[in-house]
């Protein structure tokens, strides 16, 4: 390349002058141009061990494998060992077709050879495939401060709002990039200044909002800014118990996929806003008053992107991105508890929970039996990966998530109604 | 008369081609996800929420757009659509580049020995002056020439 504006060790240079070998060259030549984009002045080192978005073996993305290769041959691996996000299918947990089978082992004939790029790579086992790595029971868990180079959209906003680690929301292939030197170029959230607020976003609702919701208005109106939000915690507490970590996980989710938010500041509750307070907000802040009104403008704003609207749902996920512990227990007891009252052995519309592979352990321990006949089934897979091909993308598939509807054609309902509709239907 | 405008190069090189103009956020996933899945000899935009760009050709177009939006594998998908021959010939950014097409572009440059010419920062006015179908021109110092229909 070109020379750099760059600061760079003598080691870096060393590298980018090719010295370590051609391939680790690019890799640096790919991170230094990267950050030059964006005004890096350095590269800082990484903290804490990398999350890959990267988890579909799919037949059209060849050159990446190519590029894998190459690193694999060179001897390079990532500076720790890696999660990545959930497989893409699960034939013993979600129903599929011979057809869709068929079409599943053409759109995704990699995966198997995939998986073993990246055990090569730094992949820490079989079970550390979900996109929520930073649950305990998986132990991908950054420290307040950690620097990374995560790129799972849901995973950066958590990383950088819960629990105030600094990572930018990076590409894939860029993650893994920088994960191989170990470091990545400062700028924008991990930076103090690029974690400032742009928007101050006044919840004036009269009750908790939708979590789902909620994030998708706030994504929608700030799109990749920062967002510092005021009026939640007068409902959410100031302390980030376990019920409150689910809604800011899916809360941050549902701003990721709706806009591309990377970091939020809840007022009182998250830690940069606890510490700091109004001083995050930039000078020339902008304002966006939410609610209840604005909340149900957003709602029915989203498009029906089913032929027949009317259609009995073929299946419910919930879990995206994958449920909590907390979250697994308080669905199967709620279905279970609807299941008793009116009286059904089995819900109408099988209901599919989507967790991470440790997380589904440990609530196996003690769980009820017998919840897989009652219409209830627990998988680790990506839901969206499932749905995005053109036969499952017909099927008329329900979900309490904003982001799976962000990206397929899943119709969204909030969970007070999605019961509603797994039991008795759309009207 | 031709109306220049100057950008910040980041992948640089000259060319004269067709502008495409999306005035939203360009969903790259989205945008290339049908043509992926059937591969395609030319990629048509199959994002439906982008009313510019939805079923019209991409592929050797000059892409005007503000910024890329959408999933982060985006830059792995501009590597891919690179890689088959169905990319747009340059992307022309209004506003800073955005962290996703900034990894493609560059990783399609570095690993594919292959060039998307990207200019970013050309400005809001940009995408009000340009208009799909208009010939461009695109010099190595960053500078874009609209040329008169």
């Amino acid at each position: 390349m070109k020379e750099t504006n760059m600061e760079l060790t003598a080691e870096e240079k060393e590298i980018l002058e090719g010295k370590k070998g051609e391939t680790l060259r690019k890799v640096m030549e790919t991170i230094v141009r990267f950050g030059q984009a964006f005004g890096a002045h350095r590269l800082i080192p990484l903290t804490h061990r990398p999350h890959l978005v990267t988890s579909f073996g799919a037949n059209s993305i060849k050159p990446y494998y190519a590029i894998l290769n190459e690193l694999i041959a060179s001897g390079l691996k990532t500076f720790d060992l890696f999660t990545v996000d959930p497989r893409p299918f699960d034939y013993e947990n979600v129903p599929v077709t011979l057809i869709e089978k068929i079409l599943f082992s053409f759109i995704f004939g990699k995966q198997k050879d995939y998986e073993q790029q990246l055990k090569k790579l730094g992949l820490e086992s079989e079970e550390a495939f979900t996109c929520a790595c930073y649950l305990p029971e998986v132990g991908n868990i950054p420290h307040r401060g950690d620097i990374l180079a995560w790129s799972e959209s849901s995973a950066v906003v958590y990383a950088n709002s819960v629990i105030g680690a600094r990572t930018n929301r990076n590409s894939a292939g860029i993650d893994i990039m920088c994960n191989i030197v170990g470091k990545a170029p400062e700028y924008g959230l991990l930076t103090d200044e690029g974690r400032q607020a742009d928007w101050l976003i006044e919840l004036k609702t009269k009750k908790l909002p939708n979590a789902q919701i909620l994030g998708s208005a706030i994504g929608l109106k700030v799109v990749e800014e920062v967002p510092y939000i005021t009026g939640l915690s007068e409902y959410l507490g100031s302390e980030l118990k376990p019920e409150v970590l689910d809604y800011l996980k899916d809360m941050g989710a549902a701003s990721a996929s709706n806009g591309a938010v990377g970091l939020y500041h809840v007022e009182n509750l998250t830690p940069e806003a606890r510490d700091f307070g109004r001083k995050l907000l930039k000078p020339d802040i902008k304002t966006y008053v939410i609610d209840d009104v604005e909340l149900e403008r957003v709602y029915q704003s989203y498009p029906l992107l089913w032929k027949k609207p009317a259609r009995k749902p073929f299946l419910c996920f919930i879990g995206c991105p994958h449920l909590s512990l907390n979250q697994i227990e308080q669905w199967v007891n709620r279905l279970e508890e609807e299941l008793q009252k009116r009286r059904l052995k089995k819900t109408p519309v099988p209901v599919i929970l989507c967790s991470a592979p440790g997380v589904i352990k440990e609530f196996k321990k003690n769980a009820p039996t017998g919840f897989k006949e009652k219409g209830i089934r627990l998988t680790a897979i990506c839901p969206l990966m499932y749905m995005n091909n053109p036969l499952c993308a017909r099927k008329p598939i329900v979900t309490n998530s904003n982001k799976l509807r962000t990206y397929s054609t899943a119709r969204f309902f909030p969970d007070e109604e999605i019961i509603r509709v797994i039991f008795e239907g759309l009207q | 008369m031709n109306k220049i405008l100057k950008g910040r190069v980041i992948v640089a090189g000259n060319l004269k081609g067709e502008a495409l103009v999306s005035h939203k956020g360009f969903n790259t996933l989205a945008s290339f996800q049908k043509s992926l899945v059937t591969r395609a000899k030319i990629a048509r935009c199959s994002d439906q929420d982008n009313k510019d760009l939805y079923q019209k050709v991409i592929t050797g177009k000059i892409l005007c757009l503000p910024q890329t939006i959408g999933s982060t594998t985006g830059g792995m998908v501009i590597l891919t659509v690179a890689r088959m021959g169905l990319h747009p010939a340059a992307m022309l950014f209004s506003k800073p580049i955005d962290s996703l097409a900034a990894a493609g572009i560059i990783m399609t440059d570095v690993w594919l020995n292959k060039k998307i010419i990207t200019l970013d920062s050309l400005g809001d006015d940009f995408l009000q002056t340009v208009k799909s179908g208009q010939q461009l021109e695109i010099n190595e110092e960053g500078e874009v020439r609209i040329l008169d229909s």
